[in-house]
């Protein structure tokens, strides 16, 4: 079997980390940046200071806040809104949006292939066992066809920008993505802060997001669910820390926000427990993993759950959304095979690129890999959050070391790939304004149709130099404009 | 709506109210304790205090002595007193957070300031210098709240529970009140109380926001059956029981109402206390007992607590 | 033969439950050897229950009581005509592919005892006799001794106490043959014993391994045979809790009083 080739763009790679500048390019204000130019030109000197504390109370007294959990200081602290919005242009949003379908489609794909036939495993496209004894391989979804081959009915596309016409995905997330509503938010603080700097450019509009978002749910119905279908968001409850976009969403679509023990199952029949009496769901949203969602079929100390809710699943008698097994799709050691799986579901070539992955299972890429630490990012195939993570150029020789350990002790369990020097936007910090590494998540909605809002959630690394955006690490987020052509 | 939607409403509500209740109380405590420390009664004026709270029990479970450090530092701040002030607007925050989307952004935004003020807040310096200030904003910040779902909240299903929760709780509270003083509102031989008769009198009165009120409708020097009359049986009152009372009824009904006429044990027992006060005559309810009736009272204010919750909110 | 089955789980509780919920893994389906003439899942009094096939094939029934209750009782009554296969399990639907089957769970782990144990077993020979020494060797180690062990013991901890019943022995199988690397799995059904009837050994597990030119080959080390006709297969997964009979919860403080009865018997020619 091939391994899955590198598609790097060579712009990345080398040990200049300054990154490409989405402002300043080869001397001058690239052109979607100017009137950003014009703007913070024309800005009073002490003006952007005050805007930038208006925001913090802003955020904070909206309460959009996020826990972290590994940290032990306040369990509700928002993430830092930068004023300074990034800028895409027509023809590159253009371009993402067509890899982004692209790319969807081709996961979503897998998803139905790899619970049906395993066509691409028969085809010898992905080793076997990468999959089978995957634990993001769900045995329990094994021919089960959720409506429309929809699996990941929200997927959250982490696209990281190399240089002018160079994007990557560095990952894909096809379970419960969260950040949506700090897209939403974050267009609201610009128009509270800077009222007419929206109204003078012509910049696309994200707030109908909701509405997709609910129309979306709507349309993977189970095929004989009486009348207009009933959908819910089934969160884990006020403790978690997405509770709040949790909240957020379920209000702007007008749906109930429902935790385990407001439902229950009746004949294989989901029900809520209102104020009227039970009352039938037919769609949740549900934003619990696999692993919670029900007692009697995943993890039996589950109490986030609802006991029978994969019963009614399987039955055809509710959909979920996200479906179950998605994570399969957007585990790191599949990851390298995504183009395969454009190559193979789509017959088309892949448009967006994949960073080159050594996968640390695989004795000639652990060598390497052991032999480069200094010049590769290493992470935990199966992490979120930036924890289980070394940036090989900017960590201490123990840092290397104690990962160099890890990797020896448990190989499979990690993926690196070469430092990217991420691209950098202005951002407002202590000193005035400076460039700062972004990364993008754009939100893919897949139903009876693909769509997408224009532009998604830019994180941004707040730190100088910083390569990390995760908001557990001290990210921060922008608000993204995607100019009308 | 969802039943643990409801439920949360109702609970915030009470709890906000038992946080303005217990703040009321302890106001009029502190006021008594002071003037009783001159004729030497103050412990039995904090016991007092404990009692019309309902945190008695679970004061004598952690303390042995009344005493007014003791006390203050139970009720304010005592996180194991699920009644302590620090408790109830935590509690009541907690519930606004379970249930953000049925709140309007004015009654979110009351409470998490309080909230976040309350987190800053040190008991050390409160204790020292601040306690009357601090019962003070405790009061507005629930008048506050109480304005601001008053004032934006949509008239349906929700606004009825919440209108609930503060009614049932506000009924409990005053006829705990009058129970812990029942004794002084009793008739006597004496044609005049005694100078600490007179202040428990006030300080009923005060605990309630009724002072004024008293004067007003009554024109009189303060008379003990006139404030219990007031207290129980006046519409105008709105922190007397009937007041209360006609409210529970009235908000459930409007819920039977929005849910096609479905009633339950709560609707009968809801009317059947209020029928009692509104047609009730202070002298019968004195010559029967007054104590025996504010027990029945509590007693069925329980019961109907647990009725709403076993129709609406399971 | 024709076997019949009657199985009736009655449970009772001290004090109001507010609701239960289970699935069920008590039906089989018909394949090579084993034909089900009627089957039933129902709750007594009550309506058959509903039911969903699961990703390994299996039949699941689920059911639900959501209003306090003090008792439950399940019946299962069917009728099954079954052949003798040698153990050789075929025409079944087969969902997911033998090498899965290779997946290791926490009541599965090999660990080093068990690698230990396995690696002792049946030599260089072909993985038939292998499995066929596995077998007896898990019989002879492990003593059938019920109280010993319950449903979360895992392989090596049976292993190492020398005692459990037929899941502890089915695991241990299960995880032996996995570290031989040949894919392995756990089997739930019922047993015809010639004993008396209502004997609660009717209700059995074993492990059925997959054998390259024969497919899945069942394999019981508590009695140390493959299947014969007096085997019924209702559920198979990668352990007891994939596989689980029964799996519920429910929500109440109330002490438990459980009667189970299983008869199978030989029906009428």
């Amino acid at each position: 079997m091939a391994r899955p080739e590198g598609e790097l763009p060579a712009a990345g790679q080398g040990t200049d980390l300054s990154g490409f500048d989405e402002m300043h390019h080869a001397g001058a204000c690239r052109a979607p940046y100017a009137m950003i130019r014009d703007w913070l030109e024309d800005l009073p000197p002490d003006l952007l200071r005050r805007k930038h504390e208006e925001a913090e109370l802003l955020f904070r007294r909206v309460g959009v806040t996020f826990a972290v959990y590994a940290e032990g200081g306040n369990p509700e602290r928002t993430i830092p809104f930068d004023i300074i919005p990034r800028v895409l242009d027509a023809d590159e949003w253009m371009f993402l949006e067509r890899g982004l379908r692209q790319r969807v489609r081709a996961l979503n794909a897998f998803l139905v292939d790899i619970y049906q036939g395993r066509e691409i495993l028969r085809a010898g496209r992905i080793p076997e066992a990468l999959i089978l004894m995957n634990a993001g391989f769900r045995p329990e979804m094994q021919d089960f066809m959720p409506v429309h081959g929809a699996y990941t009915h929200i997927a959250g596309i982490d696209i990281v920008r190399l240089g002018p016409r160079e994007f990557c995905v560095l990952e894909d997330n096809c379970r419960v993505p969260s950040g949506a509503s700090y897209m939403l938010e974050n267009r609201e603080a610009t128009m509270r802060l800077f009222p007419g700097l929206l109204g003078r450019h012509r910049v696309a509009s994200v707030s109908h997001y909701p509405e997709d978002l609910l129309d979306t749910l709507r349309s993977v119905a189970p095929p004989h669910c009486p009348g207009e279908p009933t959908v819910a968001l089934l969160t884990p409850g006020a403790f978690n820390s997405a509770y709040y976009e949790h909240s957020f969403l379920a209000d702007e679509m007008g749906v109930e926000i429902v935790e385990g023990a407001d439902l229950f199952i009746e004949d294989n029949i989901v029900f809520m427990r209102t104020t009227e009496g039970p009352r039938r769901i037919d769609v949740l949203y549900r934003r619990v993993d696999d692993d919670f969602l029900d007692p009697l079929t995943f993890r039996p100390d589950s109490t986030l759950g609802v006991p029978g809710l994969f019963g009614a699943y399987r039955a055809g008698n509710v959909a979920l959304a996200n479906a179950v097994g998605a994570g399969i799709a957007d585990d790191k050691s599949v990851y390298p095979y995504v183009p395969e799986m454009i190559r193979f579901y789509l017959g088309e070539a892949p448009l967006l690129a994949n960073v080159p992955t050594f996968d640390c299972g695989r004795a000639e890429d652990l060598a390497y890999v052991l032999a480069h630490l200094d010049a590769l990012v290493v992470k935990e195939a199966r992490g979120s959050g930036g924890y289980g993570m070394l940036i090989g150029p900017q960590a201490s020789r123990a840092e290397r070391d104690v990962f160099a350990a890890r990797l020896r002790a448990c190989p499979g369990d990690y993926i690196a790939q070469p430092t990217l020097a991420l691209s950098t936007c202005p951002t407002y910090v202590e000193s005035g304004i400076a460039p700062r590494h972004v990364d993008l998540r754009p939100f893919v909605l897949v139903g009876k149709e693909i769509r997408i809002v224009p532009g998604g959630l830019t994180r941004v690394a707040l730190r100088e130099g910083s390569l990390v955006v995760n908001s557990s690490q001290g990210g921060g987020t922008k608000d993204t404009w995607v100019l009308d052509a | 709506m969802l039943s643990r939607t409801a439920d949360s409403l109702f609970w915030l509500a009470r709890y906000i109210e038992r946080a303005e209740n217990v703040a009321r109380i302890l106001t009029v405590g502190h006021r008594m304790a002071s003037l009783a420390y001159s004729l030497g009664d103050a412990g039995n004026e904090w016991h007092s205090t404990l009692r019309a709270a309902g945190c008695e029990d679970g004061f004598f479970g952690k303390y042995e002595i009344v005493e007014a450090e003791a006390v203050i530092a139970y009720m304010v701040f005592d996180a194991d007193n699920p009644s302590s002030v620090f408790s109830c607007l935590e509690t009541a925050r907690r519930n606004a957070r379970a249930v953000r989307t049925a709140l309007t952004v004015d009654m979110w935004e009351a409470l998490n300031q309080t909230w976040m003020r309350l987190r800053d807040l040190d008991p050390a310096a409160i204790i020292a210098h601040g306690l009357i200030d601090f019962l003070d904003w405790v009061k507005e910040r629930s008048l506050l709240f109480n304005g601001a779902y008053a004032n934006t909240m949509l008239r349906n299903d929700a606004f009825f529970f919440t209108r609930l929760g503060t009614f049932l709780e506000r009924a409990d509270s005053t006829a705990r009140l009058l129970d812990v003083k029942y004794h002084v509102l009793l008739p006597r031989d004496e044609e005049v109380g005694g100078a600490l008769d007179y202040y428990q009198w006030q300080a009923i009165l005060r605990s309630v926001s009724a002072l004024r009120s008293y004067h007003w409708i009554y024109h009189d020097r303060l008379q003990p059956w006139l404030i219990a009359e007031l207290l129980l049986l006046r519409p105008e009152m709105p922190r007397s029981l009937r007041a209360c009372m006609e409210q529970i009824a009235r908000h459930l009904d409007l819920l039977a109402d929005a849910y096609g006429g479905k009633r339950g044990e709560c609707h009968r027992l809801s009317g059947e206390m209020y029928a009692r006060l509104r047609f009730g005559r202070i002298e019968d309810i004195f010559q029967s007992g007054l104590h025996e009736f504010l027990v029945a009272f509590l007693d069925q204010t329980a019961r109907l607590g647990g009725e709403i919750s076993r129709l609406y909110l399971m | 033969m024709r076997l019949r089955v009657r199985h009736e789980t009655s449970y009772h509780y001290d004090a109001p439950v507010m609701a239960m919920s289970q699935l069920l893994r008590l039906a089989p389906r018909s394949h090579d050897g084993q034909r089900v003439l009627s089957w039933q899942v129902r709750a007594v009094p009550g309506r058959p229950l509903p039911f969903f096939i699961d990703g390994f094939g299996n039949i699941v029934h689920c059911h639900a009581i959501n209003h306090p209750h003090r008792a439950v009782t399940i019946l299962v009554a069917g009728e099954v005509e079954t052949a003798a296969m040698d153990g050789v399990v075929r025409g079944t639907a087969e969902p997911l592919p033998p090498p899965f089957f290779l997946r290791e769970t926490k009541l599965t782990a090999a660990g080093p005892a068990i690698v230990d144990f396995a690696r002792g077993i049946g030599g260089d020979a072909s993985a038939l006799t292998v499995l066929h020494a596995l077998m007896r060797a898990v019989g002879e180690r492990v003593a059938y001794r019920p109280g010993t062990t319950d449903a979360a013991t895992a392989a090596a901890e049976a292993l190492t106490r020398g005692a459990g019943v037929c899941q502890d022995h089915a695991h241990i199988f299960i995880a032996a043959a996995r570290a031989r690397g040949i894919p392995a799995r756990y089997v739930g059904g019922y047993l015809w014993t010639g004993m008396a009837p209502e004997h609660d050994q009717a209700s059995h597990a074993w492990a059925e391994a997959f054998v390259p030119d024969l497919g899945w080959v069942g394999f019981d080390p508590s009695n140390g045979v493959c299947p014969t006709e007096a085997y019924i297969r209702t559920s198979v997964g990668l352990d007891y809790l994939a596989a689980a009979p029964a799996r519920g919860i429910r929500r109440g403080d109330a002490a438990e009083t459980l009667a189970v009865t299983v008869a199978v018997t030989p029906g009428d020619q």
